[in-house]
């Protein structure tokens, strides 16, 4: 059980650093690499919960797909960051106060009200059972009761591939393109011409 | 031993620190992407935690939803970015009132 508790902290403290990293460096790409951090790790706390295939689920898209896609657009882009930090040390104060009443509210809320298992317990939907692997459990689920549900989430996903394509689709007039039924109506006798040269005269 | 609520505020710190970084970044759009990733992350936590401690797998479904909604948002987020930056070679926030609409 102590091993537990180390883990948890361990795990836990190096998710809020690197989050407080990611808004307070100077230089994107390392704020980009730091959010990698905090999701990995972020994913050791879901492994220590229990939800392996969340875990896994957030490594792959979250450090495989979401966070490459930020690294490549923090170095495509040709920016000057320096000029974009001004007002950072102007607002600090009053957001650092802001923060610490909001996480002293938010801990107060969490902290006084118990959690225990016994007064929630009642509105559970599906539970869980113990026999059964995570990933099973989420598979026996996701396709039957909440079957909409994934189907949205499909939708969701098919409609940002599109309005990211037609976002960044750029139409450069200069670029030939082939017309396909233009080509399908020629014939031979408009593109051919037949002519009768006669000898030593050539074409005029 | 850790119990629901050590989740539950570890989660509100990474809520507090992404709604910071909006705060302080208030220029760079980029930052201000990564701290809604932040945000949606916290939530993520949050989610997954009561899933845990209830013994209800619901929570882990929803909290896919989230990741595939967090992943949308980024990719249409980092498409307006670039559109943006062709279009006025700046990402300030600041400058963003050009839209008609």
């Amino acid at each position: 059980m102590y091993l537990y508790s180390i883990t948890f902290y361990v795990f836990s403290l190096v998710a809020v650093l690197s989050a407080l990293m990611v808004i307070s460096a100077r230089n994107p790409v390392h704020s980009v690499l730091f959010l990698i951090l905090s999701f990995v790790n972020a994913s050791g706390l879901f492994v220590l919960l229990g939800a392996e295939f969340l875990a896994m689920i957030l490594v792959v898209v979250y450090v495989g797909a979401v966070a490459v896609l930020f690294l490549f657009v923090v170095m495509m882009l040709d920016i000057n960051f320096v000029k974009l930090r001004e007002g950072f040390l102007q607002y600090l104060p009053f957001g650092a106060l802001l923060g610490i009443v909001l996480i002293i509210e938010l801990g107060i809320l969490f902290l006084t009200r118990s959690f225990s298992e016994n007064s929630l317990s009642k509105f559970v939907e599906s539970p869980m059972i113990n026999e059964i692997e995570n990933t099973k459990l989420i598979g026996q689920v996701l396709y039957t009761d909440y079957f909409y549900l994934f189907q949205i989430s499909g939708l969701i996903l098919l409609v940002a591939m599109v309005g990211s394509i037609t976002l960044t689709l750029r139409d450069r007039g200069q670029v030939k393109r082939q017309n396909i039924s233009q080509q399908n109506y020629l014939n031979a006798n408009d593109s051919i011409e037949k002519k009768n040269i006669k000898l030593g005269e050539g074409i005029k | 031993m850790i119990y629901l609520e050590h989740y539950l505020f570890l989660a509100a710190i990474i809520f507090t620190i992404g709604v910071l970084g909006i705060f302080l970044n208030k220029k760079n759009v980029i930052i201000i992407l990564m701290s809604i990733e932040l945000i949606l992350l916290s939530v993520n936590i949050n989610l997954i935690s009561f899933s845990v401690f209830l013994n209800d797998i619901s929570g882990q479904i929803f909290a896919m939803l989230t990741l595939t909604v967090a992943a949308a948002e980024a990719a249409i987020g980092l498409a307006i970015l670039v559109v943006f930056y062709r279009n006025l070679g700046s990402i300030e926030v600041s400058k963003i009132n050009k839209l008609k609409g």
